[in-house]
């Protein structure tokens, strides 16, 4: 553990740091922080969606002026996407309150949808706030990036310090620019070896949390590396990034390189920095895994932690399967599930519902030939395989939501779902069972009926 | 009457006029704040003062503030396990009320804990009622895990209940309890909630070093850990009032 100096009496003595800690203090124009300094970091991208956006500009309003202006009009990102699609006229009501603001601030990504009943007719609107924010190009290395949302470490996977607050910082961050942070120290999680073909991130990182508990990096950093880990595609290194907060972490980070590179300078020209752990920084945990020992897992009801292999619960009877949400929504995540459809041949045995998390992947789902599928789309494979038609773009049914959500759960079935948690009551009903799983599992678990491991498919 | 007008100003108001037993925070009705004054670092003054040891990120008492300065919440408990996580606390579903909104604060409070599971027979609210009957929540680990909702923290702290004395807390939820001023998030040294009941009457007393929770029903006494420099701002009502408290954030009067 590196000794507790101040920057200030320690100007010259450079300790090595971990790539959390040179962020944090670039940000806080220092040359060397420690894990547990308090320190005031300025902020590189604030993102806020309809549930938190109007109680963040609320406070914001109200601290610092009615006819007070927001720190930079081009650093908010505004993204609605939980409670779209809905007749809930509260919930409505936050995608106009957020609408007045972004108006009266000039804010200039703001990813707005006034049609509620063809998604398709509003160009600006995108979805699922955190698989936006890499597609728009707001995720870069080295950066500092907050939202109102706990799976803001999300964005850890291009090698930035990314994670969620309230509504009260972020009132502060839209008029200050700035935030008040704890240096946090960072565990190591060094992934190498091949990925097995019926393996994918989601696994992982249920691997990992199911090691070391729902608090087990509490107040810590996670950093992922090692050859598994670089040989991951972006949206791979977002799922796992995506769950971080599971075991309590502060923030998730992955060393960027090229395919970091290649990801977001297709999609933004905004100047970035890449920063690096030093060889000499120190780390107050460090895993290893081999990963091609590794089987294909879920998390139990009711807790993220609560592991499980796969072909070990395969007597349990489900009633439904949901593919969606920024953890398992994205493009890859349904062609890995187009692609387990298409080997088997086979029909689902349950209702199996799809939410793409944006319009984009809503269109890859629709557009994409799968490879190996001679030519077919992820939509034709599901229509034959009996799924639902892939659905409108949000957070869905992930976190319940209001009772006319797609896909809620509300009666006390058992459901797989490549979603990010399962405590008691987290798609709607107190009593529904949610096993956590890959896009692989779960496509498994719907031909079957019942919990299933990939490789049944998959060979 | 002066603090009705003063409510439409400042929605936290009615809470803190709720609870006798703490010191009105310092708030001014006419608060004005120009951000474009903050351009440095140089405007905040720094919270922490090298190389003084912080367990939390703000500062320390000022010499202003009295040593002997205690502060006390009596009432009954309501004890829960481990891992509770915000959509227990407050369900996604109760996520479009916006907690700035005074009446929709009060709604939150209502369906505070409202996401326990039926085992949990006695409820946090009464069904029908806005307000809890409760002023300590007792937890397990990890208390408030999950999402970073500040409704929380928020939806606790609008039912009426003053503090909760847990384990520990997961890192959104103390952060968001602290920045709100809404909830005291106190950690417990042992497991007290396998030795607490719900309807136990105790009583916690916030004390410079050590703090205790006293169970009545019981007749136990258990050591909290000192909550620090986040009690001030807890206080304050919450990071603003505090910033503008200890002369963080100049307000418009000083400019």
């Amino acid at each position: 553990m590196a000794p507790q100096r101040s920057s200030s009496t320690s100007g010259s003595v450079k300790t090595g740091m971990t790539m959390t800690e040179k962020i944090l203090a670039k940000a806080a124009e220092k040359s060397q922080v420690v894990p547990g300094d308090n320190i005031w970091v300025n902020v590189d991208v604030l993102m806020t969606h309809d549930v938190c956006g109007p109680g963040a500009f609320g406070i914001f309003k109200r601290e610092f002026g009615e006819n007070a202006k927001v720190w930079d009009s081009e650093k908010i990102v505004v993204i609605p996407d939980h409670y779209i699609f809905t007749t809930d006229k509260r919930a409505n009501r936050n995608v106009d309150i957020m609408r007045e603001h972004c108006r009266e601030q000039n804010i200039k990504y703001f990813y707005d949808i006034t049609d509620l009943g063809d998604f398709r007719a509003n160009p600006d609107y995108k979805g699922v706030c955190h698989v936006a924010l890499a597609q728009e190009g707001h995720c870069r290395p080295g950066e500092v990036l907050l939202g109102t949302d706990s799976h803001t470490c999300t964005a850890g996977a291009f090698g930035q310090f990314a994670t969620g607050i309230g509504n009260t910082d972020a009132g502060f961050v839209l008029g200050t620019g700035k935030i008040l942070l704890k240096v946090p120290p960072t565990m190591r999680f060094i992934l190498d070896g091949e990925m097995p073909s019926y393996l994918q991130a989601k696994d992982l990182i249920l691997q990992i949390i199911g090691e070391i508990s729902v608090a087990g990096a509490t107040y810590k950093t996670m950093e992922f590396s090692g050859t598994t880990i670089e040989s991951l595609t972006m949206e791979e290194r977002m799922t796992l990034c995506n769950m971080v907060v599971e075991a309590g972490g502060k923030n998730g980070v992955i060393p960027p390189d090229a395919t970091t590179f290649n990801y977001v300078e297709n999609r933004t020209s905004v100047p970035f920095q890449p920063v690096y752990s030093d060889g000499n920084a120190s780390f107050v945990a460090d895993y290893r895994f081999d990963v091609s020992k590794l089987e294909p897992v879920v998390a139990k009801p009711h807790s993220p932690d609560n592991r499980a292999l796969a072909r070990e619960c395969k007597d349990v009877k489900i009633d439904r399967v949901y593919i969606g949400s920024c953890t398992g929504g994205k493009t890859e995540d349904f062609m890995a599930a187009a692609k387990l459809f298409h080997a088997a041949g086979k029909q689902v045995k349950v209702p199996t519902f799809l939410v793409p998390a944006t319009q984009k992947v809503w269109m890859d789902v629709y557009a994409l030939p799968v490879p190996g599928a001679g030519g077919k789309t992820c939509a034709q494979i599901f229509e034959e395989a009996g799924c639902d038609t892939p659905t409108s773009p949000s957070c869905g049914a992930c976190l319940g939501g209001p009772a006319d959500t797609y896909a809620r759960l509300n009666e006390p079935q058992v459901c797989v779902s490549t979603t990010n948690r399962n405590f008691p009551g987290r798609m709607g009903h107190k009593e529904g069972q949610i096993y956590l799983a890959s896009p692989y599992t779960a496509a498994a678990s719907a031909l079957t009926g019942h919990v299933t491991d990939p490789r049944e498919f998959l060979q | 009457m002066a603090a009705a007008s003063l409510r439409s100003v400042n929605p936290t108001l009615p809470r803190t006029l709720a609870s006798p037993t703490r010191s009105p925070p310092f708030q001014s009705p006419f608060l004005r704040f120009a951000p474009a004054s903050i351009t440095s670092f140089s405007n905040l003054k720094p919270l922490v003062t090298p190389p003084a040891p912080s367990s939390s990120p703000f500062v320390t008492r000022s010499a202003a503030a009295s040593p002997q300065e205690r502060k006390t919440f009596h009432g009954l408990c309501y004890v829960v396990g481990d891992n509770i996580d915000t959509d227990q606390i407050i369900p996604a579903e109760f996520l479009t009320l916006v907690p700035s909104n005074p009446d929709e604060y009060q709604k939150l409070g209502s369906h505070a804990l409202v996401g326990l599971p039926a085992s949990y027979e006695d409820r946090f609210v009464e069904p029908g009622e806005t307000k809890t009957k409760y002023s300590i929540v007792i937890g397990g680990e990890n208390f408030g895990c999950g999402s970073s909702r500040e409704h929380a923290p928020v939806c606790l702290g609008a039912a009426g209940a003053k503090a909760v004395v847990a384990q520990s807390y997961a890192r959104i939820f103390f952060r968001n309890s602290v920045a709100t001023g809404e909830i005291y998030p106190l950690d417990s040294e042992v497991r007290v909630c396998d030795e607490c009941s719900t309807g136990d009457v105790a009583t916690v007393e916030l004390r410079e070093g050590d703090s205790v929770l006293i169970n009545h029903t019981t007749g136990k006494e258990y050591r909290l850990k000192a909550i620090g420099d986040a009690g001030p701002v807890i206080d304050a009502g919450g990071i603003f009032a505090y910033a503008r408290k200890a002369g963080m954030i100049p307000s418009a009067a000083a400019a």
